[in-house]
């Protein structure tokens, strides 16, 4: 393969948004509420985190790129009860952001005034993110609203109330009465996935200065349906999201594959610059308002705060500018996972770890790193869904073993060595191996590392069009 | 052969359901319902 032929993997950006009066939006606190009433929200209200305590809990660290993942399991558990005092909401390639600068970003990412927000909220504050007020709208930050208009909104067309610290400051409402796409659950699903992306891009912009203007094109993996009741999933989050950030020369789409859509939307990105069709492509995924407060019960039931609190997001940027020592997207060793395979553990890690390795005549032991879904454990244990990042490196090493590639004794050493603790919010397509990209690119130019290999696999099946799953790998090297 | 049917909750990164189906094949009961659930 020759140099100029080569999708080269600049940049990786990983963003947090601290949003816990947003929770109760979640699909599934909204239908706890819905069912238990005021008791369910006074107990989610109860047991929220603060900024400090989001910026401070390690996990979180780990994903804003300050604490290398692989150091994560020497730090003393539960993590949630043990803070890392001092801990800065900048990251090496990420940053957290609260939810009163959120808000700012969703109301800036508004072109449908579908949020009213108190103008004396937008007014009493400041000590924002520079990252964030880049893409502030001043215009639409004007169109503030009176609190007595909010509260007549919410009382007469039901509109949603949008708290901060306790307080209403504004309200999110429906855009159609007989359109349930455009209902205002929906809208600010949708709007969310928008103003987190639009943060995700921004920041990567400006953390390594590259021109807005420079960008050709943009892919969204974001987990949202936006459209209408004629097209209810039309998408193309990738352009609202590039216009908010000033992307004025790209154009772009999205991938739609369930959690599996970052990886997919990196292989198509490098396919575009490998092809040359464009030189360069940005692919961003925006948080999931949806998945805010999946396990929130059983953390309560199990006197843990609420941990998914937090939307996150991503973005990368791919050219075809490159040197021997950059990290370029091989497309060369790429794992499908074919239709009529089954979708058991073992059969989806074969079509995605040894098939592909075997062909390019590599084995696990070539792979520095596997980045496979990166859920953090401390989340998920608690609510029975197991500790997803083990099961995967589980499985990788125990299928070695039958092929005797590796042997039983040494599974331990091979997790330990070519794995690593969960660490990403549940935020479905968000964990799905890329947040670890920003600690491989670093090694991989260091010279450290030589190759990862990152794993994403997508649940079909939810949608009930299919009983399979689905999944996607592909190499990054030097 | 007993008669009992066999209702099936797969898990995504357990055994999904239609591999815990393939598996009750052979054993010629009726399946009455099969999903498969992703916690994450």
């Amino acid at each position: 393969m020759s140099n100029e032929s080569k999708a080269y993997i600049h940049s990786a950006t990983n963003i947090l948004v601290h949003v816990p009066e947003l929770v109760r939006y979640g699909s599934k606190c909204h239908r706890e509420v819905e069912d238990s009433g005021e008791s369910f929200l006074h107990a989610l209200n109860k047991n929220l985190r603060s900024f400090k305590e989001v910026v401070s809990y390690p996990p979180n660290q780990a994903f804003i790129g300050n604490l290398n993942p692989d150091k994560l399991d020497k730090k003393s558990k539960p993590w949630f009860k043990n803070l890392l005092e001092g801990s800065s909401k900048e990251g090496v390639f990420g940053e957290i952001l609260d939810q009163t600068t959120f808000y700012m970003l969703l109301k800036s990412a508004d072109d449908f005034e579908l949020f009213l927000l108190d103008s004396d909220f937008i007014n009493s504050n400041n000590n924002y993110s520079p990252s964030a007020k880049k893409i502030f709208n001043e215009k639409f930050l004007n169109k503030g609203s009176k609190i007595s208009a909010i509260e007549e909104n919410i009382q007469l067309k039901g509109s949603l109330s949008i708290e901060n610290k306790g307080e209403l400051v504004g309200c999110f409402q429906s855009d159609h009465e007989k359109d349930e796409s455009l209902d205002a659950r929906i809208l600010l699903e949708n709007l969310s996935a928008k103003a987190s992306g639009a943060f995700a891009l921004n920041r990567m912009l400006v953390q390594d200065s590259i021109d807005p203007l420079s960008v050709e094109y943009i892919i969204s993996c974001s987990e949202e349906a936006i459209g209408d009741r004629y097209n209810r999933g039309g998408g193309n989050l990738a352009k609202a999201i590039g216009e908010m950030v000033g992307c004025k020369n790209a154009s772009g789409m999205d991938v739609k594959a369930f959690c599996a859509a970052p990886v997919y939307a990196l292989i198509h990105a490098a396919s575009l610059i490998q092809s040359k069709v464009v030189k360069n492509v940005v692919v961003v995924g925006g948080g999931s308002l949806a998945k805010l407060g999946m396990k929130a019960h059983f953390h309560m039931e199990k006197k843990m705060p609420v941990l998914e609190d937090l939307l996150g997001g991503v973005a990368f940027f791919l050219s075809s500018d490159g040197t021997a020592g950059t990290p370029y997207i091989n497309l060369e060793i790429v794992g499908h996972h074919p239709i009529g395979s089954s979708s058991s553990p073992q059969e989806m890690i074969d079509s995605l770890v040894y098939k592909p390795l075997d062909k390019a005549n590599l084995s696990v032991f070539d792979i520095d790193k596997f980045c496979v879904e990166l859920h953090n454990p401390e989340i998920t244990v608690p609510a029975g869904a197991g500790d997803v990042p083990l099961v995967n490196y589980k499985t990788i090493a125990a299928l070695g073993v039958m092929k005797e590639k590796l042997t039983k004794e040494g599974i331990q050493d091979f997790i330990l060595d070519k794995g690593m603790p969960g660490f990403s919010p549940t935020q479905g397509h968000i964990p799905a191996g890329v947040p670890y990209l920003g600690y491989a690119i670093k090694a991989l130019k260091e010279g450290s590392f030589k190759r990862a290999m990152v794993v994403a696999k997508g649940s079909l099946f939810l949608g009930r069009m299919t009983r399979s799953a689905d999944g996607v790998s592909v190499v990054v090297q030097v | 052969m007993d008669d009992r049917k066999v209702i099936i909750i797969g898990e995504r990164d357990g055994i999904p359901g239609p591999t815990i189906a393939e598996c009750l094949e052979a054993s010629g009961r009726e399946i009455v319902f099969q999903k498969t659930e992703c916690f994450v």
